[in-house]
């Protein structure tokens, strides 16, 4: 019963996030700075990780295809597999849920906690849209960091390859062999979806959250404990939808 | 003026407020007062449209909150200004933003005209040497200010405020009460302060009522409270020593 509420109460939350917009000036002064706070400074801890995650998978790939009969461009060619269709959108969405999903949590729960969200009410103003709905549009902007993980993870398979010795045409060549266009497709509509979940289960966390500092903290441990659970299911389910 | 009749309110089938039926006056300072836990906080919040009660009525100015539609009710919030005990200023904003949030979020004024009535409601307070800082760059007592501005610049009918002066000095504590009562007296606002502080009863208490328990249990003004024989009204003003002794030399 208590998980059947919470469930309720997420999705009236969203659906009250919608309501009684903003004006349209003040919409877009948010919305702008949602985007440098969620996306734009999300971009070097992505860069970092990709990269060398993207040579760890080159690395493990060259490992496991020892064998003199198998060509050097599978290297290239499941590096490119993986990071497309499980480590950019899935792997980073779990650290982005760390990091966007936490300190959206503790902004908006300091928020409640501070009465700054009562002091919204009271002015007659939907703390839900001025708080929520911003979230939800700079999230739409997401996919753009998904698409800098893929590129510079693929580059870092590709300078760690170097460094193995691996020919870098065949990695090459990998990267291009038997592209199936729909792969993609498959990973940008997964990711679409996580940034909704990246938006709004971490605001319901804080927005909903009860008592003083300490609660704070906790209650952005449990929505990055929620957040993966739920991007870890929903990408299954996406998974079999789509794949196979 | 705001009429309450027979106010009920629960939580978890726990009652909080037990059928309180009051008035609070226009152009006064009305004090809400009891001890920690008596639902002064609720009542108030009753008052502002954040809970609502589960029977009674309450009456802003001959209209009744049970005849309000929801966009009615969202104009009358909109006439309500309130300063929170910890004053819930946005850490972001500086003083100045803080103050136009308001009309920036709720008016069509022009962005000239938002600064100049927000540059009045922070010279009201006395405030215009801080108006670029933040909020974490002021102390406490500047900081209940530049609420008591925010609340204001709305020219609101309804002012509230919840223990306005806690965590404050007891000097600074009553330059906020004076600010409270002259705004009211200057603007002709229904002022209703939550309190359980003795000196703020003593100086600005045009009307007091004393809650214990989630029932009206006195009301009058402050300087009936210092001779009422109601034993929870004198348990509670007179519970420090000194204010026992005062009560001796009185």
């Amino acid at each position: 019963m208590f998980y059947l509420s919470d469930i309720g109460r997420y999705f009236i939350m969203i659906k009250m996030s919608f309501f009684k917009p903003s004006k349209w000036k003040i919409q877009r002064k948010l919305i702008f700075k949602e985007i440098n706070d969620l996306i734009i400074e999300s971009i070097p801890i992505v860069a970092i990780l990709s990269f060398f995650i993207g040579g760890v998978v080159a690395i493990q790939t060259a490992l496991n295809l020892s064998s003199p009969f198998l060509s050097k461009s599978l290297i290239g060619f499941a590096t490119r597999q993986s990071v497309i269709l499980e480590f950019a959108p899935t792997f980073m969405s779990i650290i982005m849920a760390g990091k966007v999903g936490s300190y959206i949590t503790s902004s908006i729960g300091t928020m409640r906690v501070t009465e700054q969200i009562d002091a919204l009410e009271v002015m007659g103003i939907n703390p839900l849209n001025y708080l929520v709905f911003p979230k939800i549009i700079a999230l739409l902007f997401y996919p753009f960091v998904i698409t800098v993980a893929m590129f510079i993870a693929i580059f870092g398979g590709f300078v760690a390859m170097s460094f193995a010795g691996v020919p870098s045409e065949a990695f090459i060549s990998g990267i291009q062999m038997d592209f199936e266009p729909f792969h993609v497709s498959y990973a940008y509509i997964k990711t679409i979806l996580f940034a909704f979940i990246l938006a709004t289960v971490p605001s319901y966390h804080g927005y909903y959250m009860k008592g003083g500092a300490l609660e704070v903290g906790k209650a952005s441990t449990l929505s990055f404990v929620w957040t993966s659970i739920i991007i870890i299911i929903v990408n299954f389910i996406i998974t079999q939808l789509l794949l196979s | 003026m705001i009429e309450i009749k027979n106010i009920h309110k629960s939580f978890d089938g726990n009652s909080i407020i037990k059928g309180i039926s009051t008035s609070f006056e226009k152009g006064k300072t009305n004090l809400i007062i009891g001890q920690s836990g008596s639902g002064k906080t609720v009542l108030l919040k009753c008052l502002l449209g954040l809970h609502n009660p589960d029977s009674g009525e309450i009456i802003y100015d001959g209209v009744s909150n049970l005849k309000m539609t929801e966009s009615e009710k969202t104009l009358l919030r909109r006439q309500m200004g309130m300063v929170f005990q910890g004053s819930a200023l946005f850490d972001s904003m500086s003083v100045i933003e803080n103050v136009m949030f308001p009309l920036d979020m709720l008016t069509d004024y022009n962005e000239e005209e938002i600064r100049d009535k927000a540059k009045k409601a922070i010279e009201r307070v006395e405030l215009t040497k801080a108006i670029e800082k933040l909020p974490s760059e002021i102390s406490g007592g500047m900081q209940k200010r530049v609420a008591i501005a925010r609340a204001i610049v709305m020219n609101p009918k309804y002012l509230f405020c919840d223990e306005p002066n806690s965590g404050l000095d007891p000097k600074t504590a009553i330059v906020i009460d004076k600010l409270i009562q002259e705004i009211t007296r200057e603007f002709n606002i229904t002022t209703i302060v939550n309190s359980h502080d003795m000196n703020s009863v003593v100086e600005i208490g045009e009307k007091i009522v004393f809650l214990v328990s989630g029932v009206k249990n006195w009301e009058g003004t402050n300087k009936e409270i210092l001779k009422t024989d109601n034993k929870s009204v004198t348990d509670f003003v007179y519970s420090s020593e000194l204010l026992k002794k005062v009560k001796n030399h009185l």
